[in-house]
């Protein structure tokens, strides 16, 4: 059997894509990025605790560390703030290059108990964006995050917030680069992030 | 009058390192009780430490109870299928002869109606109960809002 030009391209071509896959896996460090993620864009249009709208091209050229959460929330929002706190300390110089966002879930309330106030007193580099319900739920649909309401007479106000506990990193020119799970420890973030900047 | 009271409550209680003691009932020991500070008093301040069952008998931690917050309860951060949610919690588990801990990221106290604002450095007392051992009370050292663990000289790190 011979093989026509186009079929040995076509051959020769998944040979090469074979390859670049299999390298990938073997390259890509503890984070094996899904060939559909890696041109995923995420995107937001939301009021910073000034009433400014930011999205994505405000922070063009930097790194994104992004994270959904609520102000209310005793135990896993401040747990993550001060994993990322302690990356912004520990990337020094580098860390101009780096956004840490904290895009609220719960930001009617949010905005009530004071936004900035709560981010400051993790980090002063730490952003918090609350915007109303239509543009809150576009940011977390553009991210496949989940959140909802849930109604708890024991909780402040009746009600709790579950929602998606994981970290993103999003990359300089918008790409979703990759989450670390809830619990990821600074010193395996910074370890991540270095060799990026 | 009742905020007076409070405030020496407070007071009295902030001996330095005093959480970092181990605090005893029956079979059950304590340490390493900490919180986190709060802006306001709007926002529910949490609890962590750890339990030691050193006795042979099964116990539980069933309540949690402090003059400093209206409503204190315990709470346990559940991740699952990627979702953090936070149920309310009736007790946790101190098997015998091991640690358990209310911890970040998994139970913890919640402390809701807080009558005043938790500054770091500050100290409060805290009333924890358990099923067999009965009642103990622990300091519980109030720390940056930041904090990520117990700051004793033997705290797991």
């Amino acid at each position: 059997m011979r093989l026509t030009r186009l079929q040995k391209i076509l051959w020769a071509a998944a040979g090469v894509a074979a390859l670049a896959y299999g390298a990938l896996m073997v390259f890509s460090d503890r984070a094996p990025v899904s060939v559909a993620e890696a041109a995923f864009r995420p995107t937001f249009s939301l009021p910073d605790a000034e009433g400014r709208l930011r999205t994505p091209a405000d922070f063009a050229g930097k790194h994104l560390l992004v994270f959904f959460g609520f102000t209310n929330c005793p135990d896993v929002c401040p747990t993550t703030l001060a994993e990322v706190a302690q990356v912004m300390d520990d990337l020094g110089e580098q860390a101009e290059n780096v956004q840490p966002l904290f895009i609220s879930v719960d930001p009617e309330r949010d905005r009530r108990l004071g936004l900035a106030a709560f981010t400051a007193a993790f980090h002063p580099t730490i952003l918090g964006l609350a915007g109303d319900t239509e543009q809150t739920r576009a940011a977390a649909e553009s991210f496949k995050i989940f959140f909802e309401r849930q109604d708890d007479a024991a909780a402040p106000d009746g009600y709790t917030m579950s929602h998606s506990p994981a970290l993103y990193l999003i990359g300089p020119d918008g790409d979703w680069l990759r989450q670390f799970t809830y619990g990821t420890p600074a010193t395996d973030i910074l370890a991540d992030l270095q060799p990026r900047l | 009058m009742k905020r007076l009271i409070l405030a020496t409550l407070v007071v009295f209680a902030a001996m330095p390192a005093l959480a970092c003691e181990t605090v005893r009932v029956g079979d059950i020991e304590v340490e390493h009780a900490w919180s986190r500070a709060t802006i306001g008093a709007d926002r529910p301040g949490v609890v962590y430490l750890s339990i030691r069952n050193t006795g042979s008998t099964d116990d539980a931690l069933i309540g949690v109870a402090t003059p400093i917050a209206g409503m204190p309860m315990l709470h346990e951060t559940v991740v699952s299928d990627g979702i953090a949610s936070m149920p309310h919690t009736m007790s946790m588990p101190v098997p015998a002869g091991q640690t358990a801990a209310l911890a970040p990221g998994g139970f913890h106290g919640m402390l809701m109606g807080l009558t005043l604002a938790l500054k770091k450095g500050d100290s409060f007392p805290l009333t924890l109960t358990f099923e067999t051992a009965g009642d103990l009370t622990v300091t519980v050292d109030v720390l940056g809002m930041g904090a990520k663990e117990a700051e004793c000289p033997d705290a797991q790190p």
